[in-house]
């Protein structure tokens, strides 16, 4: 096991996978850990959304529609693998003011080349005619799709195999091998397995990140932020699309404690309906919550008024990780020199995965990657979490100016 | 509504009934909640008592459930038991909270009911007694229509007095295909043949263990008779290879087989003008209230998931009783003597009475250890199938789908498997598919481990809900 290799990549969920993927396809030689088995942490309990309809202006948004452009081209020829689906989305309005919001956001958007279009009364029943009449109007964003998230990964994973990459299951990390010299470069990993030498060591751990960055000594702020998501049982198509609330939006960007959510309803091509999603600040409880399940019922009842005489067979909950400025960290770290992070997508790192995986890797690879990294650069937090510069903060003024 | 009780029992079968009837005669309020409309469970089903009167026909142990019976229907009417029938539980959770009951159930009409109104139920102790359903190994065609689960055959007779076809083949293995048998014949009947995979001297390094349980010879002797009065073939070391349709279940294709389950070639025949095929491969127990609970769990003789218990039924979850299939499967008579320590443990924890009849249970339990050595899963059922064979009925994933999932995207456990196959996804949720597409990640010849098993009985919502009925949580 003490093989060395150009890459290790701790965690095997989507945005290890595809940094993985990547940095074969560069020719790196590439060792893959997991605690467990590929996509079985936050991968595998959220909803598989490539959204753009969602994101913050700026380096956000930016690198979202770069990733949405690697999963079109890189990985068009994989689509079907992980059933890649163009549904689009749409955001309704249910009140005179939500209205108001989403049309000012909507022209903020489409300056920066967001494809969003105006649904009136009349258009949005014509996309999704069971729509509560209430509803007033919306938005429809035909650029965001999904994929199966556990798919991704497992796939991606093993096509990086296919590419010459290792994938080792059941190896959790337990500490960094670190040279004497050149400021106690990272050098590998320690595991029950053995050590695991590497030129460079990328942290892929999603909402465990902050935890393995400690073992290293250094403070990367990802937090847990519970979801609950209800499956319902198989329906004949009834919803169309990604359908959100325009409220929807606000909750992404928060950092309140308390329980939330907003509507996210649509339909999979198995016929059952996704129904999502809160959003709690409550460590790793794992707790069913009752208040929880109400909340999302309420909500998704008041979109679509049909699905009260619906069954939920299901739920799940995962935990989104997050850092307080809602912006993943992505790219190396200068406090630890070996060590690379990318993690703290919260609930956009499916989407993210793609375009993150290929950026890494090109910076792993030495090379200027596509897009600039620096927003994402694991040592922009401060003292408890505050954000050093604030590019960031002034788009969100932007948006929801 | 809201009950609250000192204990709540889930199930009404031959062990919540003993459960409740023994907490309730200790003193203790009880509440039951059961998803059948009248208490009995699957093992005493009877028809609709306000239809006629059960006489016991075709039922045994029928005298324990009418003393069982009467002592329930007193204590309901003493005030003792509330009785909450046609209900399912969705959740059951743990408040943790100082001062409030320790455990809470919610509820929701069962499928089959005729429209309970849900309840909450608070109790300080919960005896779980969920019972459990016939295991299903699959085979070419068993997706067909015309076949159902052993079990669900004895249950429409039992339930509505008709057969639910006119000519039966019966295969799996176990002494439980010969009540169902013996019970399709009795109503008036064909079957055509019992196909049993094992053969009676598996049974020989276990005499000891039988010929403590003298009642279960009494009972081979009343079946072998009644297969004798009907002519019934009663082929051992025998499989069903294939149902042939092609639209419904019109026959089956048999074959023999060695002592590992392999088919042994040239000893293949037909069946035809079959209209119902009947598959029991033991049983599997329903652990998704005792998981969601968090009870240590254990792998049984038979391959199933069970709880762990101490000798008052207590699980590793303090308050939290658990008897009958979910200790591990061992029929009726076991499962009355576990509900009776239960029920009377649940009543007074603290008090330490000592268990009624300890040497009874013991007894029991060695013959169905006995039982599932007898009667295992052939270790090589994975090579019955073909790569097109549906495993999962509900999504209709292939054998074929399964093992690519398993050797390409490395997925093992059920959980994996689900996700990455979607077998286990449907409206049973793994029920019926999940032990077989554990075996088939597993590897052949092998069988799900405990933890495999665990990530397929973790089903959060334990039936389904209406989204309605959800909306109206108002906390």
């Amino acid at each position: 096991m003490s093989q060395s290799s150009d890459v290790l990549v701790i965690g095997a969920g989507v945005i290890g996978a595809a940094t993985a993927y990547f940095a074969a396809q560069q020719g790196q030689s590439v060792t893959v850990l997991d605690k467990g088995l590929p996509a079985s942490g936050t991968s595998s309990a959220c909803e598989g959304n490539i959204l753009v309809s969602d994101k913050e202006l700026g380096p956000e948004l930016e690198l979202t529609r770069y990733s949405l452009g690697v999963w079109h081209n890189d990985l068009e020829e994989h689509k079907k693998l992980w059933e890649f689906e163009s549904k689009g989305g749409i955001i309704v309005a249910s009140r005179e003011s939500s209205l108001a919001s989403l049309n000012r956001v909507m022209a903020v958007q489409n300056s920066y080349g967001v494809d969003v279009e105006e649904l009136d009364q009349a258009a949005l029943r014509e996309a999704e005619p069971h729509i509560s009449p209430e509803a007033l109007g919306g938005a429809s964003y035909r650029e965001d799709c999904q994929v199966q998230p556990m798919l991704v990964a497992a796939h991606l994973v093993r096509l990086a195999t296919e590419a010459g990459a290792r994938f080792i299951a059941d190896t959790p990390v337990t500490g960094f091998l670190r040279s004497a010299r050149d400021g106690g470069r990272v050098t590998g990993v320690r595991t029950p397995r053995g050590d695991f030498p590497a030129g460079a060591v990328v942290n892929c751990t999603g909402t465990w990140a902050g935890e393995l960055a400690a073992m290293a000594g250094v403070e990367v702020p990802v937090l847990p932020r519970r979801g609950f998501v209800m499956v319902t049982e198989p329906l004949p198509p009834m919803v169309h699309h990604k359908v959100y609330a325009a409220e929807y939006i606000d909750n992404v960007g928060s950092s309140d404690a308390g329980l939330q959510a907003s509507p996210v309803v649509e339909g999979t091509p198995a016929g059952s309906i996704l129904i999502g999603s809160t959003r709690e600040r409550v460590g790793f409880d794992r707790k069913v919550s009752t208040a929880a399940l109400g909340l999302l019922a309420r909500n998704a009842t008041s979109l679509f008024p049909f699905l009260k005489d619906v069954k939920a067979i299901r739920h799940y909950h995962g935990f989104r990780p997050y850092c307080p400025d809602h912006l993943p960290v992505i790219g190396h770290d200068d406090r630890a020199p070996g060590l690379w992070h990318a993690a703290g997508h919260e609930g956009a790192g499916i989407g993210l995965s793609a375009g993150t995986g290929k950026l890494l890797a090109q910076a792993l690879a030495g090379l200027t990657p596509d897009m600039d990294l620096s927003p994402f650069a694991p040592a922009r937090f401060g003292e408890f979490g505050s954000v050093r510069h604030h590019r960031n903060s002034e788009h969100r003024e932007e948006a929801t100016a | 509504m809201s009950v609250t009780a000192d204990v709540a029992v889930v199930g009404v079968g031959p062990a919540g009934l003993a459960a409740a009837v023994a907490a309730a005669e200790a003193g203790a309020r009880v509440a039951v909640v059961d998803a059948g409309n009248q208490p009995g469970g699957q093992f005493w089903r009877h028809a609709p008592e306000s239809v006629r009167e059960a006489d016991g026909h075709g039922h045994h142990g029928w005298s324990t459930y009418l003393d069982l019976r009467a002592r329930f229907d007193a204590a309901r009417g003493a005030g003792r038991i509330t009785y909450l029938p046609g209900l399912q539980v969705w959740m059951a959770e743990r408040t943790g909270l100082p001062g409030s009951a320790e455990f809470v159930l919610r509820t929701t009409a069962a499928v089959a009911s005729s429209g309970a109104a849900p309840a909450t139920v608070a109790a300080d102790r919960l005896v779980l007694c969920p019972g459990g359903y016939d295991r299903q190994l699959p085979v070419p065609g068993w997706e067909l229509p015309g076949v159902m689960a052993a079990g669900g055959i004895q249950a429409f007779i039992k339930a509505n007095g008709v057969l639910p076809g006119k000519r039966f083949v019966i295969a799996g293995t176990g002494p439980f295909l010969l009540p169902v048998a013996a019970g399709i014949a009795e109503a008036g009947g064909k079957v055509l043949a019992v196909l049993e995979s094992s053969s009676p001297s598996a049974w020989l390094p276990h005499l000891g263990a039988a010929t403590g349980v003298p009642e279960k010879a009494l009972e081979g002797a009343e079946y072998a008779a009644v297969f004798a009065k009907h002519r019934i073939p009663y082929r051992t070391r025998s499989i069903v290879t294939e149902v042939l349709g092609p639209d419904k279940a019109e026959g089956v294709r048999t074959a023999k087989v060695d002592a590992d389950g392999r088919v042994r070639p040239g000893t293949e025949r037909e069946y035809a003008d079959v209209d119902v095929v009947g598959f029991g491969w033991g049983f599997t127990p329903q652990m998704e209230l005792p998981v969601a609970l968090g009870v240590e769990t254990r792998l049984d003789a038979d391959g199933s998931l069970v709880g762990v218990v101490d000798e008052r039924q207590q699980s590793s979850v303090p308050g939290l009783y658990l008897a009958g299939e979910v200790t591990g499967v061992g029929g009726a008579t076991l499962a009355v003597l576990e509900g009776l320590a239960a029920g009377a443990a649940a009543a007074r924890p603290d008090s330490h009475v000592p268990v009624k009849q300890p040497a009874a249970i013991a007894r029991h339990r060695r013959f169905a250890r006995a039982m599932h050595h007898a009667h295992p899963v052939p270790a090589a059922w994975q090579d019955w199938l073909t790569p097109d064979t549906t495993v999962c009925r509900c999504e209709e994933v292939t054998a074929g789908e399964i093992t690519e999932a398993r050797d390409s995207l490395g997925a093992r456990d059920i959980r994996s498997l689900k996700s990455f196959t979607r077998a286990g996804m449907g409206w049973c949720q793994g029920r019926v598919c999940g032990f077989a597409a554990g075996c088939l990640g597993a590897g052949p010849g092998e069988m799900p481990d405990a933890g495999s098993l665990a990530s397929s009985a973790k089903r959060p919502l334990a039936a389904p809900v209406g989204i309605g009925e959800l909306a109206a949580l108002d906390n």
